[in-house]
């Protein structure tokens, strides 16, 4: 890419230190990598200093230093994927492209590289190549690709599964790509005309009655921490701002979580009329989608929508008609990076910095998005609240339980006959739940994904809920025939050492010594000492700064408390320590060169 | 607003300014709560998690905690103390700490608040990871082995028109400092010094004519244990 592309592509973003990653992500699309000579112009461009721009590039791990292939895949590495035969499909690749995960090829057609979930959990293995994904990789499937990439066909014509339902076969997204709703509630229930809240609703509502409407609904963040929504909007308006944001999370990165890419998939005329009925409650003007860089792929079919709702005078000026309610959108993709879930992270990482989770207080609220009040809010929240509105908060309340009111869209994975989403009332119990997807010899369930809970069959009666089982959708399902410590807790833990953005000493360091631990147990090193380290050693992860510091060893601890008799069948029994070696063994062949017998 | 807040620290009652730090609070009342990262008057960074206590039965770090009316602060306890030593613990084997050899033993912050908080062997296995010395610059030699990514160097070291000459690199376990190569270069010789001298390791050492001015034995924390000036202001306040 010439210099001159560059200084093209920084000016279509005004030469704003802030646009960053927009700036980063259109070198990177355009040129399969981040070339070297851009990062000076960058930095000159746009007044920071090269260590400043490359400290953005390296935190994410979508952003290539070097060439990464004229075709670039990035293969799942989630626990699901391996369940459902990634060993197989990676290796195929490695024999039909001729080189290794981590290289490109040697005539730089193809290059092959691991990645954390890219939400496809439900079709399984799954791979990103050049943003377009492939789900339901078969060893065939790869092969027919890689050779198609040998004859240099474009990525449209790599494989011949057919589009996925719905959307997904429009001409915008044309993804192979599978829905797989499994079960509509009252928020995915396709019984909204888009547009009706912002323009029959609004005029009977001020401000301030929306918030209070869907404060009497009484719903709860969808990402999983579970703040009451209405309470954040409250604040928000509240707060003194010459300008004020509603962001919308789309980052769902949690392994396990794919309920964001149906509702985005499918729904996001909701999500958009959420954040402009959010943005109307606290009198936001601006929006903004940051959506993860896996989804890339509905980036086009995303734009249109807004464009559709501008015309429809649903977004804009003067919405709906109503004098002085100006609020528009525009969509700001990540680059990989799992804690840009995390609400502050996702505003530095919209700023163009890196994910570094902000210190709190001050809460995004009052000091959020370029240090303006921000709400942020999670795509299923947004859908919900829309739903609250037209039907009122008094119908929501009487969804799911007491304490924890309306529905959730729990993303159903691994070993059932059904994996999709579900969108269930809160209160139902894991058995329940195990049942409805078709799921028999169930070993253990990992609730919330890996920061959340692993439960094995004694608590498969606890219920799903805020105050029991919460958590943000995830929902992984593993059988008999699976090594809960090795192929589970390892992958989880090998996920949070690559995801730890590092600025906290015990994220950085404790979910490495962790790993150390698990696999000098595996190996048959370990003893009682280990497992009461590793313990005291998880608890120190309750000092970190966020949420994902303080629930990265969750793995260890919770395999440790329900599946403690996995960790204590392998150690060695009756030691104090390791000794590393036999010593016996060891010395068998000089003893019996010299003729003697060991003094052991 | 009001002139001051009342907080409660250790069972001491104290005058603070609205919107300071607890750790700022504290120490003008001549309580010591170690720090690391964290450079009075600086933008906390709040990632060494040493300064870490209990505010209203919640965990938080002090350097980033703006006092409020009415909190119960608690500084030392064995569950808190525990925290504070396994952070240096922690820092101690994730990276390679010679002190013996190192330039800035009896100055270094590290070294200070082990011994403070009497660490004798680290709980933690060593790791001895392979790390780089980059001695490319002019001005500074920066060693990895040292480096605890505190982030003051990245936060104190500004050129004039306000480009940062630090940075990060990578994250999680790969984290780095990295120095700009353009800016970095042309760095003055004041700059340079400053940041050898907030550097609370000996990661940064200026490359200048000068070694050992202070021998070693008679440097800061050779003579008395960290934080020792903020406890001698309480004991001068109650005499």
């Amino acid at each position: 890419m010439d210099s001159n592309r560059v200084e093209e592509i920084i000016a279509n973003y005004n030469r704003d230190k802030t646009r960053l990653m927009d700036i980063l992500i259109d070198i990177q699309t355009e040129a399969g990598y981040i070339p070297a000579t851009a990062i000076p112009v960058i930095a000159k461009r746009t007044d920071t200093s090269q260590a400043y721009v490359e400290q953005t590039v390296s935190f994410y791990h979508f952003f290539r230093r070097e060439p990464s292939g004229k075709y670039t895949v990035f293969l799942n590495n989630s626990v699901v994927a391996f369940m459902m035969g990634r060993d197989k499909v990676a290796r195929t690749f490695e024999e039909e492209a001729g080189c290794k995960f981590g290289e490109v090829t040697e005539n730089g057609l193809i290059g092959l590289f691991d990645t954390a979930c890219i939400g496809m959990s439900d079709q399984e293995p799954a791979a990103l190549i050049n943003g377009k994904v492939f789900t339901r990789l078969t060893p065939f499937r790869v092969r027919e690709i890689v050779r198609n990439m040998k004859k240099g066909k474009p990525l449209d014509e790599l494989s011949t599964s057919g589009y996925g339902g719905g959307k997904n076969a429009s001409d915008l997204i044309r993804a192979e790509v599978r829905n797989n709703v499994q079960r509509q509630g009252p928020v995915m229930e396709n019984d909204y005309t888009p547009g009706t809240v912002l323009r029959e609703k609004l005029k009977h509502f001020s401000p301030d009655e929306v918030i209070w409407e869907i404060k009497l609904s009484e719903i709860r963040g969808r990402g999983g921490a579970g703040f009451p929504t209405g309470l954040k909007w409250e604040f928000c308006r509240r707060a003194q701002g010459e300008k004020k944001y509603i962001f919308c999370n789309a980052d769902e990165g949690e392994p396990g979580t794919f309920k964001d890419r149906v509702l985005l998939t499918e729904y996001s005329e909701l999500m958009f009329e959420g954040m402009a009925l959010a943005g109307y409650a606290v009198g936001a003007t601006e929006g903004i989608l940051y959506i993860r860089y896996e989804y890339k792929y509905l980036e086009k079919y995303l734009k249109h929508v807004l464009e559709k709702m501008r015309k429809q005078n649903l977004l804009g000026k003067n919405i709906a008609g109503k004098e002085g309610f100006d609020f528009d959108i525009r969509i700001q993709y990540g680059a990989g990076a799992y804690v840009c879930g995390e609400e502050s992270a996702l505003l530095e990482s919209a700023e163009g910095k890196r994910g570094e989770p902000r210190f709190k207080p001050p809460f995004p609220v009052e000091k959020g998005y370029l240090g303006y009040p921000t709400v942020i809010n999670n795509v299923e929240t947004l859908c919900t609240t829309v739903k609250i509105m037209q039907f009122g908060s008094e119908w929501y309340r009487n969804l799911g339980t007491h304490e924890s009111r309306g529905t959730k869209i729990l993303s159903i994975s691994g070993d059932c006959r059904y994996p999709g989403i579900y969108e269930m009332e809160w209160g139902y119990s894991v058995n329940d739940i195990l049942d409805m997807a078709g799921a028999d010899d169930v070993q253990a369930v990992q609730v919330g994904g890996p920061s959340g809970s692993l439960i094995g069959p004694d608590e498969f009666d606890r219920t799903i809920c805020y105050s029991d089982l919460s958590t943000g959708g995830s929902f992984i399902i593993f059988n008999n025939t699976r090594d809960i410590l090795q192929d589970v807790v390892m992958n989880f833990m090998e996920f949070f050492i690559e995801e730890s953005c590092g600025s906290c000493v015990p994220c950085r360091n404790i979910p490495w010594l962790l790993k150390q631990k698990l696999e000098k147990i595996l190996q048959g090193h370990g003893v009682w000492k280990d497992i009461e380290d590793m313990e005291e050693w998880a608890g120190m992860m309750r000092i970190n700064r966020c949420g994902l510091g303080q629930t990265a060893a969750n793995p260890v601890v919770s395999s440790l408390k329900n599946f403690r008799a996995l960790y204590e069948e392998k150690i060695q029994k009756g030691k104090r320590f390791d000794e590393g070696f036999n010593l016996e063994k060891a010395v068998i062949e000089s003893c019996e060169a010299v003729g003697r017998i060991p003094l052991i | 607003m009001k002139e001051f807040v009342t907080i409660t620290i250790d069972d001491q009652e104290i005058k603070a300014r609205p919107g300071e730090f607890i750790v700022d609070a504290a120490r003008r009342n001549g309580i010591y709560i170690p720090t690391l990262c964290n450079m009075p008057g600086v933008k906390p960074a709040g990632s060494c998690r040493i300064c870490t206590i209990n505010v209203n039965g919640r965990l938080m770090t002090s350097c980033t905690t703006p006092v409020a009316e009415g909190m119960e602060i608690e500084t030392i306890s064995k569950e808190i103390e525990d925290f504070r030593k396994a952070v240096v613990e922690l820092l101690l084997v994730e990276g390679n700490h010679f002190c013996p050899a190192c330039e800035k033993s009896g100055t270094c912050e590290l070294q200070a608040l082990g011994y403070r908080l009497e660490v004798m062997a680290p709980r933690f296995p060593y790791q001895f990871p392979k790390r780089d010395i980059d001695a490319g610059n002019p001005k500074l030699v920066k060693d990895h082995n040292r480096c605890v990514l505190c982030k003051r160097c990245i936060r104190t070291i500004l050129d004039e028109e306000g480009h940062h000459i630090f940075a990060f690199r990578y994250r999680g376990h790969q984290l780095q400092i990295t120095i700009d190569p353009e800016y970095g270069m042309n760095m003055t010789d004041e700059l340079a010094q400053k940041a050898a001298k907030n550097c609370p390791v000996g990661a940064l050492l200026y490359r200048g004519k000068h070694g050992f001015e202070i021998p070693i034995g008679k440097r800061k924390y050779d003579k008395e244990p960290i934080g020792s000036d903020i406890e001698k202001l309480k004991k001068v306040k109650t005499s």
